[in-house]
């Protein structure tokens, strides 16, 4: 199997302006995987499959990266006017500051590739939309390898990534008129904690603020009807 | 109204059998409950096993699995019932002629189960339409699903003809119909019916 380092390069030489990147995988398993850009991705899995023989997708899946809060201790340097035995003097004096930025998130597609007649694989390919809201849109992979039909739909279904050029883009799991994202790390399930025998850990706060939610609501505490959001 | 066992017995001895209206309608009933071929999950695994020889669920009369809800008298709930499936499932039962029953098979079926937690599973079919038994298990046995039929024969035959716990076929002002729930942007609407459901009390 050729390693992603070459696989890279022979998709570079075929698209030339494939703008591919190499994740690096840290483990001891070392899989390493290739980011494309979203723009180019039908172009360079096309050469996937054909020039590289990359003929069966095995699996789709969706990953969810929120806006992450950084918060980093930066050195900087400023003058400082001191007043020394009468005499001004201007020092420089070095301070840690604690700068706090936001990276915005996004979503991820992850594509798993085999080769079932050169007997190869993975070869894992990634896709990042530019935010997690208006812009979460990628180019659907179904009309190079059928098999992603139903796995985008599924991610649509559970991430909200929108797969233009999918030929049947409807949520998979859900009903039709549901309106979230459920693997979304920012999904808010529905209240109905209302009866919760054996409730423990998280299960058990969400029970108790269910509780005193409904307890100051409603002083009477018809509860029968409770579960609304 | 009824016969005594011990005279009944004795009767029946001399080759006189006697029974009471209620006893042989009854009998009638318990003894040919036609189950809805439904499966909804791998308790549905379960469910088949029982209707085969080795558990043979024809011993209970009850071996018919019908495909339409119009020739059913019971629905068994075997598996997970998904807030995607809740509604087909309400609508099969008012689609069932009574008089109609209901097991709840499994833990998922009866309470969410172990994906009660989860954002896409019913917490209990109970919570829309009248469940008579529940068997708990994961999946339970064949054997606990023949005791649910066994279950289910006791109590019918301890209904009524007249009066108070008559079934609801006889009983002009009984509720036939349940709401069909509707799946909403967020969850199903309502979530649960408060004439069949009310919340438990948990005594802590």
């Amino acid at each position: 199997m050729k390693t992603v380092e070459e696989i890279k390069a022979a998709i570079e030489a075929a698209v030339p302006d494939a703008r591919v990147e190499i994740v690096a995988n840290p483990s001891v398993s070392g899989q390493h995987s290739l980011r494309l850009t979203p723009s180019r991705a039908i172009e360079v899995a096309t050469f996937l499959r054909d020039g590289l023989k990359f003929d069966y997708l095995s699996n789709v899946t969706g990953v969810d990266w929120p806006d992450k809060e950084i918060a980093e201790k930066v050195k900087v340097t400023r003058e400082v006017t001191k007043v020394e035995d009468g005499v001004e003097q201007t020092a420089q004096e070095t301070v840690e500051e604690t700068r706090k930025r936001v990276e915005p998130g996004c979503l991820e597609a992850v594509y798993h590739l085999y080769s079932m007649s050169l007997k190869q694989g993975p070869l894992v390919l990634r896709m990042r939309t530019l935010n997690r809201t208006d812009q979460a849109e990628l180019p659907s992979l179904t009309p190079v390898w059928r098999s992603a039909e139903f796995q985008e739909r599924e991610i649509w279904d559970l991430y909200g990534i929108v797969f233009s050029g999918h030929p049947d883009l409807r949520r998979l799991l859900m009903w039709d008129g549901f309106k979230d994202h459920p693997m979304r790390r920012d999904y808010v399930e529905p209240d109905d904690f209302e009866y919760e025998p054996t409730a423990h850990d998280d299960v058990l706060k969400r029970a108790e603020a269910h509780r005193a939610a409904h307890a100051t609501a409603g002083a009477a505490g018809h509860e029968a009807t409770g579960g609304e959001q | 109204m009824a016969v005594e066992e011990g005279l009944k017995i004795e009767l029946g001895k001399q080759g006189v059998l006697v029974t009471t209206i209620e006893e042989l309608y009854n009998w009638g009933r318990r003894s040919s409950i036609w189950p809805m071929q439904f499966g909804l999950a791998c308790c549905a695994i379960e469910m088949i096993a029982t209707t085969m020889a080795r558990y043979d669920l024809a011993r209970f009369g009850a071996e018919v699995f019908r495909p339409s809800p119009r020739q059913a008298d019971l629905m068994i709930i075997s598996g997970t019932v998904t807030k995607k499936m809740a509604p087909q499932v309400v609508r099969l039962y008012n689609q069932m002629a009574e008089p109609k029953y209901v097991i709840a098979m499994g833990a998922c079926a009866i309470s969410g189960g172990p994906f009660k937690q989860g954002y896409n599973v019913l917490k209990g079919i109970d919570r829309y339409i009248p469940v008579d038994v529940h068997i708990p298990g994961c999946p339970p046995r064949p054997e606990a699903l023949l005791q649910a039929f066994m279950t289910l024969q006791k109590k019918i035959d301890a209904q009524p003809l007249t009066g108070e716990g008559r079934p609801r076929h006889l009983d002009a002002e009984a509720q036939g119909e349940f709401p069909v729930p509707v799946q909403g942007e967020h969850d199903l609407e309502p979530t649960s019916n408060p004439g069949v459901w009310t919340v438990p009390v948990v005594i802590r």
